[in-house]
């Protein structure tokens, strides 16, 4: 630990490169929309009060510092508008996680369990799905579950009702459109930490006396954690600010953040507040990937 | 022989005289596909017996061996344990362990944790398990590492938790694929001698799969040579290096020189052959081959005595031939001699001297000689 390392040229050239992306496609746009968080809305082009105007010099950024406003802040935590979409948006992104987990872990585990040559064509029939636009698949998932779609018809069908369900506009359906876009990023991290195990692991505890299932629970899924924790993260943060699918599948009695953040700027054209909302988002996402990050830092430090 | 060692913990139940053996294979065979890997393989195991699995990759020792704890069936033919036959019984439950080549320990446990990680199946109290832990880290001397994690120990220390962890539940057998391989030489020849020790102290039956001759040598109390799915020889170390079945086992344990013999008379054990590599030789031999019979006779490379004398090539078992190699390994050097006829032989010399005069230069002309019971005459 802090041991003065020596790193070549192009190797501090190569590590240098993602900061750089980061500096520049995010730290910049992040500034930017922190800085209108802090404005006033303005019915002007763009619609919000400028803060700096460098023609005027120093005198110009002094009174912009001054006019630096939170007002749009306490609006977020005193309406409880904007609290509830805030709660919605981690209840579902939570819930929506936890399905994940649950159908993607024995997708991924049975994968993983398949010979190599059919390890190949199932994890083809995984990503297959990404080839057609996302919006197109949403598109197909309304057809399927509007009053005459296909679900309905198979359900009346088999028997198993006699009058078709509502099944569109509701958060069922809204949570079906979530865990079929996500899964494919739940299945292929748990399935590259699955099938990377040492076989012989399984072998060892058999050997000290475990039977299949114990071996499982005392052996597999405590090694494939990892996997689930980076599975869950990289469905758990995309999926709080999910726009399209609660927009079209879900009904409009609660919105989730994202549908929130659209409202105010495009139908209120109020980017102040809408900026505002993207920074706390932000801010509420920081906190699951800072956990994540010191995991991983325990299990980096166990290792050395 | 070596007699059995009665068991620490428990005592080999011995209720069908002192000969029942605690193992019996019977007519094993193991197919993969097409690939017959043990081939209607029969082998006895004495309870207390430290027996080694020797041969090379491929062979089939390993397969047998996991057939032993359960992780392969086979296709034919029974396992005995102690008169029963633990076919149908699972890998977890039977009172055989095993420790592996990788060693395969749990990377989430800790040492204590991968020790006792057995001994909590086996619905040990918590008072036991912790002095049961204690009394195996004792034993494989990594006190003081109970909460190290796998991850943060050497590959010696790992190895010595593999072992704890194998032997914590205190199995009537152990088997051990390879322990040492992983190990660099030093390392693994101070392992060797503590295994033994280890072995001695828990009377435990021990089988080590190897494909290290030397290692089999030091450790076992007797070797099973095994070449594609079968059992060439089973003897004790000496008897295997000294009396070889066959040419097969006499070349794949230890060096060793070959001639063609002609057998001319025969006088009691007293064989006298001609070749054409040496002239005549005289060799000791039980077994009995029929004059004018052509057989294969092998010597060891340190059973050659080689001097810068000129022996008279009238002599029987004396040969003589000029330097071509030399590897020189410090304690002892080999010589590669090309005889007049035009073989070649191979010599080691203990260096016993420090001075020029205990060597022999590349090009130089020297005789050789070996006694008559240095010869091995090998069935064709």
């Amino acid at each position: 630990m802090g041991a003065s390392r020596n790193f070549s040229r192009p190797a501090r050239i190569a590590a240098i490169a993602p900061y750089l992306w980061m500096a520049l496609f995010f730290l910049v746009p992040f500034f930017f929309i922190l800085k209108i968080s802090l404005s006033q809305t303005a019915i002007s082009q763009p619609p919000y009060e400028p803060l700096f105007d460098l023609t005027q010099g120093l005198e110009g950024v002094k009174r912009a510092a001054a006019q630096l406003s939170v007002e749009n802040f306490h609006l977020l935590l005193s309406d409880s508008l904007y609290v509830l979409s805030y709660l919605r948006s981690i209840v579902v992104a939570a819930v929506s996680t936890f399905i994940l987990v649950l159908l993607g872990y024995p997708i991924a585990y049975g994968m993983s369990r398949l010979p190599r040559g059919w390890q190949a064509l199932v994890m083809l029939a995984v990503i297959v799905p990404f080839w057609t636009s996302f919006l197109i698949r949403i598109y197909a998932w309304i057809n399927i579950l509007q009053r005459d779609g296909l679900l309905n018809d198979i359900l009346i069908a088999l028997k198993i009702v006699s009058t078709p369900l509502v099944w569109l506009s509701t958060d069922t359906a809204m949570y079906i459109g979530i865990v079929y876009s996500y899964l494919p990023f739940m299945v292929l991290p748990l399935f590259a930490t699955l099938s990377k195990m040492d076989a012989s692991l399984l072998e060892a505890a058999a050997d000290l006396g475990c039977s299949r299932r114990q071996a499982f629970w005392l052996v597999t899924w405590p090694l494939s954690l990892p996997g689930v924790g980076a599975g869950a993260l990289l469905c758990f943060i995309p999926i709080i600010g999910e726009f399209v699918i609660p927009d079209l599948l879900a009904g409009s009695s609660q919105m989730m953040i994202g549908q929130t953040l659209w409202g105010e700027f495009f139908t209120n054209r109020d980017w102040p507040v809408a900026s505002a909302i993207a920074v706390i988002l932000l801010l509420v996402l920081l906190a699951p990937l800072l956990v994540y990050d010191r995991l991983q830092r325990k299990q980096l430090e166990g290792r050395s | 022989m070596v007699q059995a060692l009665p068991s620490a913990d428990a005592p080999a139940p011995d209720k069908s005289g002192d000969d029942a053996p605690l193992l019996r294979i019977a007519s094993v065979t193991k197919r993969f596909g097409g690939v017959v890997a043990v081939n209607n393989l029969s082998l006895d195991i004495r309870a207390g017996e430290f027996f080694a699995l020797l041969g090379p990759s491929g062979c089939g020792k390993s397969t047998l061996l996991r057939m032993l704890a359960g992780f392969e069936t086979p296709d034919a033919g029974r396992i005995l344990l102690d008169g029963t036959d633990i076919a149908p019984v699972p890998p977890h439950q039977r009172p055989i362990n095993m420790m592996f080549q990788s060693y395969a320990l749990f990377p989430h446990l800790n040492v204590a944790g991968n020790i006792a990680f057995g001994l909590k199946r086996a619905g040990m109290s918590g008072i036991d398990i912790a002095a049961r832990v204690a009394e195996m880290l004792a034993l494989v001397q990594l006190e003081g590492l109970e909460t190290r994690r796998p991850d943060q120990l050497s590959g010696g220390q790992r190895q010595r938790v593999a072992l704890a962890r194998s032997l914590a539940l205190r199995p009537r057998m152990l088997l051990l694929d390879e322990p040492l391989a992983a190990l660099d030489r030093k390392l693994r020849e101070s392992t060797q001698a503590e295994l033994l020790e280890l072995q001695r102290k828990l009377g435990t039956t021990f089988i080590i799969v190897t494909h290290d001759q030397g290692e089999a040598m030091t450790v076992a109390d007797r070797i099973g040579v095994m070449d594609r799915g079968s059992l060439v020889q089973v003897a004790s170390p000496r008897e295997l290096y000294e009396s070889p079945n066959s040419v097969w086992v006499a070349t794949f344990v230890g060096d060793i020189n070959f001639i063609e013999g002609l057998v001319v008379t025969q006088k009691g054990n007293l064989l006298t052959l001609r070749t054409e590599e040496a002239g005549t030789i005289i060799v000791t031999s039980t077994v009995k081959p029929v004059a004018g019979m052509t057989v294969p006779l092998a010597i060891r490379p340190e059973k050659i005595r080689i001097s810068s004398e000129t022996a008279s090539s009238e002599l029987a078992n004396a040969l003589r031939g000029q330097i071509v190699d030399i590897n020189y390994l410090g304690d002892s050097s080999i010589y590669y001699v090309k005889l007049t006829s035009g073989s070649v032989m191979k010599v080691t010399a203990s260096n016993i001297v420090r001075s020029d005069t205990g060597f022999f230069a590349l090009g130089q002309r020297v005789s050789l000689s070996f006694s008559p019971d240095a010869c091995i005459v090998l069935d064709r």
